[in-house]
């Protein structure tokens, strides 16, 4: 029960943060903020590579690479077209 | 000593995140802020890569070197126009993600225990044990319902079928019916852990879920989907992470969890609608069209043409331009850009006024805008510029229909009733560019395109735009 309360704690807190963090982001970046972020929900790759790693079963192994490859492709898409996104926001932002 | 070095790069990596999502506060920033999440992303890897539970490399280097080519591959080549679909893909993969490895881990766990007296020979607590299937049960369905639904939002946006909203009788009964036996799974999976089919069972009773419940959704609410996905796909993560006992999981998953949830509500009330509404209204209900078309359009619509526009062009000073999915349609974002130069270049002031919901999906017109090189400054929200639409000498709308429909102020059982618009109707004057005079989502005439100030210009977006380029530069 322990982990699980300490676990809530961090899970309530981190939202939080993230309400008051985001609030902030104006709507020129919703769709970067959206791909961004969307790249920071592949951090199940962590879990992925925990199970794709463990030499447990055939079967979690197999499942452990199909999650590492969804994943993977989750983050380094993901950030590479925000970055490429927000290049282009960039390139104008000293002009005009 | 490990374990705490491990934990406390997380701890480094979810600091990373937050001040990466920070960055994106402001267009200058935002560069660096991605960097930081990035290499949070890379932190968070590395720590993992350490712990002793991770015995081979080899399939770990494929996996990686698979995901990274086709996600690498997919972020180079994708057009800024199919950008929404490309954010549903990677959710789906995300969402994807998060059921598979709560899956290995549940049968980790239900492997090393074989069976029935689970809490013994795991050696785990009671509640402990409780909160892993709770949180198993959780990942895989929310995992689920995001990798389904996303693909089906990817299909609706790359125009594959069903664009539109998909309704058959007894629909709001079939889904909840499915939304029951998802969550009973769910139950049963928690109550009977030992009978490991149960929770492939669940992630395909969710499965149907998520189809069910975006195939329900079309064309100008997919912004709102899109957004919801997004935050489906961080509850996920969250999820797992409670899977795992994984603090970084915990908060990444949470930060991406109120993002899109922050996102859903804005897009929500640029509609002035509910998400339920949203979810299960269906294409804005039936809508008692009390509005016929032929009324509103016979004989009061103006056609125009482009050295028309070019010569009410002439005299103005402020133009502001309303984009909307049609500039994406036609791709028209860069001969806006060249109009804008010209028409700037003799001295007039040109602006884009944004509906939040302008688009598939939010911020969807400023990405299209800022890939043609046009000033993110130039850029102005609705509220901002509305106060000062009647001082506004020409406005262009392009490809825009619900968002500047004056119903949504004068008709109360209009299905856009009470939907906050950009008041292009204060303007001087104002052309429409739209091939035709068909009506919008809503599927309701636009008495703007009737009104005495409004001319009319029946062509593709990008033709008609480079028509009044030509004819202005010639004057």
């Amino acid at each position: 029960m322990e982990v699980f309360v300490i676990g809530l704690t961090i899970f309530v807190l981190a939202v939080f943060v993230g309400f008051e963090v985001i609030t902030k982001v104006p709507p020129t970046l919703h769709t970067p903020l959206m791909s961004g972020t969307n790249a920071i929900s592949g951090i199940t790759i962590t879990g992925a590579l925990l199970s794709a790693g463990s030499e447990h079963t055939l079967l979690t192994t197999i499942l452990g690479v199909s999650a590492l490859v969804f994943a993977t492709i989750n983050v380094v898409g993901g950030f590479m077209v925000t970055h490429r996104m927000l290049d282009m926001f960039k390139k104008k932002g000293g002009r005009s | 000593m490990s374990v705490n070095i491990i934990n406390l790069a997380y701890l480094l990596a979810s600091v990373l995140f937050i001040l990466g999502i920070k960055g994106l506060t402001s267009p200058r920033t935002a560069v660096r802020g991605n960097t930081y999440s990035a290499l949070a992303m890379l932190i968070a890897v590395v720590a993992t890569l350490l712990d002793k539970n991770v015995l081979t490399f080899e399939y770990i280097i494929a996996g990686v070197a698979v995901g990274a080519l086709i996600g690498a591959i997919l972020a180079i080549r994708i057009e800024m126009t199919a950008m929404p679909q490309l954010v549903a893909v990677f959710n789906g993969f995300g969402g994807g993600a998060s059921v598979l490895v709560a899956g290995a881990a549940f049968l980790e766990v239900m492997g090393a225990t074989q069976g029935s007296d689970l809490l013994a020979k795991a050696g785990l607590a009671p509640a402990q044990d409780y909160q892993m299937l709770i949180a198993t049960a959780i990942s895989g369905i929310i995992g689920s319902v995001t990798f389904f639904g996303s693909f089906i939002a990817f299909a609706k946006l790359q125009r594959l079928f069903l664009e539109g909203a998909a309704s058959f009788p007894g629909q709001r009964i079939v889904n909840l019916l499915v939304a029951i036996i998802t969550v009973g799974l769910g139950i049963a999976l928690v109550m009977q852990p030992q009978n490991v089919n149960l929770y492939w069972l669940m992630v395909a009773a969710a499965a149907i879920l998520g189809l069910l419940l975006t195939v329900a959704i079309g064309g100008a609410d997919m912004p709102v989907v899109i957004a919801l996905l997004n935050s489906y796909s961080g509850l996920a993560a969250a999820a797992t992470g409670f899977v795992l006992q994984n603090n970084v999981l915990i908060i990444a998953g949470s930060l991406v969890g109120a993002s899109g949830v922050i996102l859903t509500k804005i897009m929500c009330k640029a509609m002035n609608r509910s998400l339920v509404n949203v979810l299960f209204g269906g294409a804005l209900g039936p809508g008692e069209t009390t509005v016929s078309s032929d009324d509103v359009y016979e004989g009061k619509v103006k056609a125009t043409s482009g050295e028309e526009v070019a010569m009410i062009l002439d005299g103005a000073r402020r133009v502001v331009i309303i984009p909307g999915y049609g500039m994406a349609v036609a791709q028209a974002q860069h001969a806006v850009r060249d109009l804008m130069n010209i028409l700037e270049a003799r001295g007039v002031q040109v602006e884009f006024a944004i509906h939040p919901v302008a688009g598939r999906m939010p911020g969807h017109m400023n990405v299209l805008l800022a890939e043609a090189e046009v000033p993110y400054d130039k850029l102005r929200e609705m509220d901002s510029i509305n106060p000062e639409m009647s001082q506004v000498d020409v406005a262009i709308v392009l490809g825009a229909n619900d968002v500047v429909n004056p119903l949504a102020k004068t008709d109360p059982s209009s299905p856009i009733a009470g939907m906050p618009i950009i008041d292009v109707d204060q303007a001087h004057t104002v052309v429409v560019i739209k091939r035709s005079l068909s009506p919008g989502f809503a599927k309701i005439p636009n008495p703007l395109f009737a009104a005495d100030n409004a001319l009319m210009y029946f062509e593709d977006g990008k033709v008609a735009i480079q028509e009044i380029a030509q004819a202005v530069k010639e004057q």
